[in-house]
């Protein structure tokens, strides 16, 4: 894959963003907003600015030790603690919504918790959720997003000092599907966040996690896994906030874009505050062509206002199948078609060994491989044709 | 009786500066089981002509014919002419990350036979391929080369030579920054496949030494896109001597 040096974009210090829960403090969208610059915004327009359906909705869960799910007040004390709206649909979703879905992590080896949510439906909906890890827990929380949704969300994650938590959030939408999700997250001390995006289907998805890492010792694991067909827009943009001493991120996405008018952007911030000395940060967005007609935009952003770091890196790249891999796994006797497969799911394959569970591994597996075999059929007729 | 038949064979190459002329009309003939060593200076199309008769696609062919038991390969595409029968062991192997050398090795192993090899023994043949060649068992679950030192990357080159069991082999410099011990080892390694599988060889080297484990039947000096003399082992020790100077006057060199 050819190796873009990838230009640094100041866009403005991050910091010091728009951040309120108040939607009449956000200006109407226009689309010339960086936040807003590349999504089709005639598709999601609406979820900035219109009423949404604001009460809760029904979702499925599996009993798991060591984990409790439960509907909170929006009032509730632990609302809001982990980050407030930087953007106009995640504050007129604060505002709407009637309930807050409380999912907490108690247990010091909680089982696995898995909570499908497939009943949105196709009305414009508001949504909270609250994912809490206690002080020295550690567990596995899954969100599973299937069916349709016209949805803008907030999902908060306070990770306990010295806990290690797992969020997985995985978009498997029907194609009509829009989904904006903003994530914040509050990591403790000594405490680990691993923030795994998987997105596959849906028309609009975003989700854009928000990581403070507030306290000496925190650290953070965020991975990100796109593969975009013909008309679909897939966005995520870390912003990493290392506010405190000693803190550690990495950041690594990885995205297959196949088809006309397939399009993903990834825009990975990492503020290095005053306070964090001895930061050890690296960021990096690798993009994979498999066609023609797809654009992938990604912008890795630094900023460092100390000195005084362990390192800070980033790496972006957007290419073609290497030729030469094809040629070798080809020379050995293996059909191209099978050849591309390989290279795809060797590609992806680093970022779904990090998600940490295993059954959950297993299915994603499945899932790219049933892309793979999608994009291969579009591929093969547009050859044909 | 199997034959790898190259005949009056013409490759060119794309460049910046326009198309470039490499190899202007290559003639061997290899017979099953026969080892051909092919030496010649830096630059004068070896590598070529194991890319053209593996059908890389940067080399255009322009003139001649490449025949597998009368079968013109030139036709058929990459994964087909290994499918006949045909193998390269590449003198710069390429890495691909993701994919594990176990799995890469069982799909190949498939793709080539048209079925999965029978679990059991296909277990037990990686194994003692692996230990005769020194690899340790790590390397499965290692991506295909990535990481790999240059020495372990000719040795995995010669692992999938035993594995796969084509019929010709071209090693392209398969000998080239091996020390002595993993030398004698590869080199095993491709004298057990021409013991068990009657495999003809098509060996490409700088050196004389690897030539003295695997014993060549001919050996050809290759100048300027061309066989430009041919002989019995002596002629390589004589190469080794000499350098090629004597063919370079008059030659054809860019
Ligand atoms: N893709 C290419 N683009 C431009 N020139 C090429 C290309 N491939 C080969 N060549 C040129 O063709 C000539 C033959 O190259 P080749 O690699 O076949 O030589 P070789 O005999 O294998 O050399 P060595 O002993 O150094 O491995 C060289 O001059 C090389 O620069
Ligand atoms: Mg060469």
């Amino acid at each position: 894959m050819a190796l873009a040096s990838p230009a640094f974009v100041p866009v403005q210090t991050r910091s010091e963003r728009l951040a309120s829960t108040s939607v009449t403090d956000f200006p109407a969208v226009t689309g010339l907003e960086f936040e807003w610059k590349f999504i089709p915004l005639a598709r999601v327009k609406h979820l900035t600015e219109g009423a949404l359906d604001g009460s809760p909705t029904a979702f499925t869960y599996s009993e798991s030790a060591g984990t409790a799910v439960d509907w909170i007040e929006p009032s509730a004390p632990v609302v809001g603690t982990a980050g407030v709206p930087e953007d106009r649909a995640a504050a007129n979703a604060w505002a709407a919504v009637e309930k807050v879905l409380h999912i907490s992590v108690t247990g010091e080896d909680a089982a696995e918790l898995v909570v499908r949510r497939d009943r949105f439906g196709s009305t414009p909906r508001a949504a909270h959720v609250v994912i809490e890890a206690a002080p020295n827990s550690k567990g596995v929380v899954i969100l599973e997003h299937h069916g349709s949704a016209n949805l803008t969300e907030n999902v908060e994650i306070v990770v306990g000092d010295n806990a290690q938590l797992t969020v997985v959030t995985v978009q498997e939408w029907d194609d009509e599907a829009l989904h904006l999700s903003s994530h914040f997250a509050r990591v403790g001390r000594d405490a680990n966040l691993r923030h795994v995006i998987v997105s596959l289907g849906g028309s609009v998805v975003r989700v854009n996690p928000s990581v403070h890492l507030v306290s000496q010792g925190a650290s953070i694991d965020s991975f990100g896994l796109y593969f975009a067909d013909a008309g679909q827009y897939f966005e995520q943009r870390p912003y990493i906030d290392h506010q405190a001493a000693n803190t550690r991120s990495r950041v690594n996405y990885k995205g297959a874009l196949q088809g006309k008018g397939a399009h993903t952007v990834w825009v990975g911030d990492v503020l290095i505050g005053p306070h964090a000395d001895g930061t050890d940060s690296y960021e990096q967005n690798r993009n994979l062509v498999l066609s023609e007609g797809t654009r992938a935009d990604s912008i890795p952003n630094l900023e460092i206002e100390t000195g005084n770091i362990q390192g800070a890196g980033h790496a972006s790249s957007t290419g073609r199948f290497d030729d030469e891999q094809l040629f070798y796994l080809q020379s050995r006797g293996i059909s191209e078609e099978e050849a591309r497969r390989l290279v795809v799911r060797g590609f992806l394959a680093e970022i779904i060994n990090e998600i940490g569970s295993p059954a959950l591994e297993e299915r994603l597996s499945a899932a790219v491989e049933a892309e793979l075999v999608q994009a291969e059929a579009v591929r093969a007729s547009a050859l044909v044709q | 009786m199997s034959v790898l038949k190259i005949e009056d064979l013409h490759v060119s190459v794309e460049t910046e500066q326009g198309t470039k002329q490499i190899l202007r009309g290559v003639d061997l003939t290899i017979g099953e089981g026969e080892t051909h060593a092919i030496m010649g200076p830096n630059g004068s199309g070896k590598s070529t002509l194991a890319y053209a008769i593996a059908g890389h696609p940067k080399y255009q062919v322009t003139g001649g014919s490449v025949q597998l038991d009368g079968e013109e390969m030139l036709d058929k595409s990459v994964d087909e002419r290994a499918r006949a029968g045909l193998f390269l062991a590449m003198q710069y192997p390429v890495e691909i990350p993701g994919v594990s050398v176990s799995n890469f090795l069982r799909t190949a192993k498939t793709a080539l036979d048209g079925e999965a090899p029978p679990i059991r023994s296909w277990i037990k043949d990686l194994d003692s391929s692996m230990t005769a060649l020194r690899m340790d068992r790590t390397f499965r679950e290692r991506n295909v080369n990535e990481g790999f030192s240059g020495g372990e990357k000719k040795r995995h080159e010669i692992l999938q030579l035993e594995l796969l069991k084509p019929k010709f082999a071209v090693l392209d410099e398969t000998d080239s920054g091996l020390d002595v011990d993993a030398l004698k080892i590869v080199s095993e390694g491709v004298n057990r496949a021409k013991e068990t599988t009657g495999l003809g060889v098509l060996l490409i080297t700088h050196y004389n030494r690897i030539l003295r484990y695997v014993k060549p039947d001919f050996v050809h000096v290759f100048v300027a896109g061309r066989v430009a003399e041919q002989g019995g082992p002596e002629l390589a020790v004589r190469l080794e001597n000499e350098g090629y100077d004597r063919f370079l006057t008059g030659a054809n060199v860019e």
